[in-house]
């Protein structure tokens, strides 16, 4: 560790970061007050929304600062994080850094960037983004640390291996990169040792290179021991939006789960969702629910389309609409039963990160909808066409037509993009919409 | 006798339609639809009510231009009202096929008139009225023509570009190759009736198939349909007409029956 660049560090949070940041949470509960007044048809956020945002933003403003203090890592969203934590890596994700620039809607610019260096319009929106900020420097979150290690787990996609060597490229530091086979029914004892070997073998040798130090298991166990417990608040919150009225919306969601990808593994994340928990909890028992008049609920799937959250949501609330789950969100919460502490620590990694809903069949998601319409008493599903996101739209015609024919569940397909505007047209999306709900019985005033 | 008005504002043209008690159309217009279509939409309101002598009409709006019908109700999707327009006309349910200047659907009913699924294509022109038009035009026939000579053409020439623009430069080459206009024509016929099928396709399908919008007069799309999902098509009287007649019936409904408490 570099001595003067820890004082910087520890200067800049604790001086000037946090009694910033803490203002700014004051401004923003202030601006909350005044979004949600009597004219609105949401209820007011939860009181950490405010607070929501200043713990991701801390996240990043520590990262600014970052280098020479800590190695940083930048990994994708399913990546095996609990072995560079317990060996003090500060963690970066792109794939959040490209929703964080879709949400504050600076995502065109950089994508127009990555465009104009050779990528195809085709690329996945989050790697125009992010190559886009990489390539100029610009970002929402000030500056994005430089890595020493790039770790890219094929449990989401296939096209981060192709993102990840792009990366190397400029970067020109060490890729590990874990393959997670697809799973097309059960996980069979070969998969679980073939990826056990991977993070045992490949990954923690040049992880514990990059960082200077060996791994201890007591670290191992703690951090597994955050990420379990922060991944089950999280599943619990989501549980209690099966009450009606449901105490949050997707789209809340959507903002909640930052901590949950990009700061698993902390003490602070499971403190944060131990908060929340409570809130949501103590909202429930007063039947306060996000939105004024529920008179409707859907099933989300895919990723959000970042840059029209609050539209949509809004126009949602007006009609009594709710989204109070979405496959999406609960991914992050869902495989937190598989955690066993009990358990070799490599096993039970093998075992987690082979099962995200990315990484298995097309009928394991149908069945995973299925469910959630009765758990949460659903009316219908809107299924996200992510242009973007290829593995999680593939299939979705089938799982469409199986909801309506074999479950008797409306559903709809809703072509968009998580990130890219120019693959969105407003008109058409808001017909898509306005004909679903009135296909529901919920019209126009 | 209680009437009640749906109005279709449509890309390319703005349907009018005043029903009776019977729910039978006792007045009907259709117009250009004109870049000012709040004032065209007014004027055409406001001469339609006059004409009938009769002030208190409820109205509800549909189409793309459903918002700027400031006389209206509320207003509601194509979607919803041609479902009701189709079933009223026809009198059983199925998969409407409607075909639009600028978008086509195609919406599955059920046997009490409610809307099970629908699709649209949304992302370009192929398998819209607006491909035919313009590649027509291109050839300088008239649109009304086109279904005709395609019928009649003996030699049937593959279009492979679904894009509009693009079939626009695919049927100049043609044409430089000495191709005759009719075969290429029937290709064109051909290119959007497999779209429309893909359409079909995709959506929790149920027989009979209607058909509706301003392309159903075309008659080659229909017989083209019929020949590539081996079912008869049925055409309400007014296939034109549908979205306006079914927010007429729904106007009617809502606003007059409910207040009477039939």
């Amino acid at each position: 560790m570099n001595v003067l660049k820890f004082i910087r560090y520890y200067l800049m949070t604790n001086l000037i970061g946090k009694p910033y940041l803490k203002r700014q949470r004051k401004i923003g509960e202030r601006k909350i007050e005044k979004i949600t007044g009597e004219n609105s048809p949401l209820n007011p956020p939860l009181k950490i929304t405010a607070y929501t945002k200043e713990f991701v933003s801390s996240h990043y403003f520590k990262g600014r600062y970052i280098e020479g203090v800590k190695p940083v890592a930048w990994v994708t969203s399913g990546a095996p994080i609990e072995i560079l934590k317990a060996l003090g890596f500060f963690l970066i994700y792109p794939e959040n850094h490209a929703a964080l620039c879709g949400a504050r809607r600076v995502q065109m610019d950089l994508i127009k960037t990555a465009q104009k260096q050779g990528l195809s319009q085709n690329v996945c929106s989050y790697v125009r983004t992010d190559i886009g900020s990489l390539l100029s420097g610009k970002t929402p979150a000030g500056k994005l640390p430089k890595p020493d290690l790039l770790v890219a787990c094929s449990n989401i996609c296939q096209t981060v291996l192709h993102w990840y060597r792009m990366l190397q490229e400029y970067l020109n530091i060490p890729l590990v990169i874990i393959d997670t086979p697809f799973v097309y029914r059960d996980i069979e004892p070969h998969q679980v040792d073939y990826v056990k070997k991977q993070l045992k073998n490949v990954l923690l040798p040049i992880a514990e290179r990059a960082a200077g130090k060996s791994l201890k298991e007591k670290d191992l166990k703690e951090v597994i021991k955050f990420s379990k417990d922060a991944t089950e608040l999280w599943l619990e919150i989501l549980n209690l939006c099966a009450k009606r009225p449901s105490p949050l919306t997707v789209f809340d969601q959507f903002v909640f789960m930052a901590p949950i990808v990009e700061m698993r593994g902390d003490r602070e994340t499971v403190d944060f969702y131990n908060t929340m928990y409570k809130e949501v909890k103590f909202r429930v028992n007063s039947g306060i629910g996000a939105i004024k008049k529920e008179k409707r609920r859907l099933l989300w799937d895919n990723l959000p389309i970042w840059f029209k959250m609050r539209e949509l949501a809004l126009k949602l609330a007006e009609k009594g609409i709710n989204i109070p789950i979405s496959t999406y969100t609960y991914a992050w919460g869902e495989l937190a039963p598989l955690m066993d502490l009990n358990k070799d620590e490599f096993e039970v990694m093998a075992r987690v990160y082979l099962s995200p809903i990315l990484n298995r069949g097309a009928g394991h998601k149908l069945k995973t909808m299925a469910d959630m319409v009765k758990r949460f008493n659903l009316d219908g599903v809107i299924l996200h066409s992510d242009r973007s996101c290829k593995p999680y739209s593939m299939g979705q015609m089938d799982q469409r037509n199986k909801l309506i024919e074999e479950f008797s569940i409306p559903a709809m397909l809703l072509e968009a993009d998580q990130n890219d505007e120019n693959a969105y047209s407003e008109e058409q999306t808001v017909i898509r919409i306005e004909s679903f709900f009135e296909m529901l019985g919920v019209s126009n005033g | 006798m209680d009437k009640a008005i749906g109005i279709d504002v449509g890309s390319t043209t703005v349907k009018l339609v005043v029903i009776n008690e019977q729910k039978i159309i006792i007045n009907k217009h259709i117009e250009n639809t004109k870049p000012r279509i709040k004032e065209q939409v007014k004027k055409l309101i406001e001469k339609v009510k006059s004409d009938l002598k009769e002030e208190n009409i409820p109205i509800i709006s549909t189409g793309y231009g459903r918002k700027l019908v400031e006389d209206a109700k509320e207003n509601l999707t194509e979607i919803t009202c041609h479902a009701k327009g189709i079933y009223n006309a026809l009198g059983f349910g199925g998969t409407l096929v409607d075909i639009g200047g600028q978008d086509s659907k195609v919406i599955v009913i059920d046997k009490k008139g409610r809307v099970l699924d629908f699709t649209m294509n949304d992302k370009c022109s192929a398998g819209t009225g607006r491909f035919l038009e313009h590649t027509a035009g291109k050839m300088e026939i008239s649109v009304e023509e086109i279904g005709k000579i395609a019928l009649n053409a003996k030699k049937e020439l593959k279009i492979s570009s679904t894009c509009t623009v693009f079939a626009e430069s695919e049927i100049i080459s043609l044409l430089a190759y000495g191709e005759e206009i009719d075969a290429i024509l029937k290709g064109l016929h051909r290119s959007l009736v497999t779209r429309i099928v893909g359409m079909i396709n995709s959506v929790a399908f149920t027989p009979p198939i209607m058909l509706s919008g301003g392309v159903a007069k075309n008659e080659a799309i229909k017989k083209m349909l019929e020949e590539e999902t081996g079912y008869k098509i049925f055409l309400p009287k007014y296939p034109q007409l549908m979205g306006a007649y079914g927010a007429a019936i729904i106007a009617f409904e809502k606003y007059i029956k409910n207040s009477r408490g039939i």
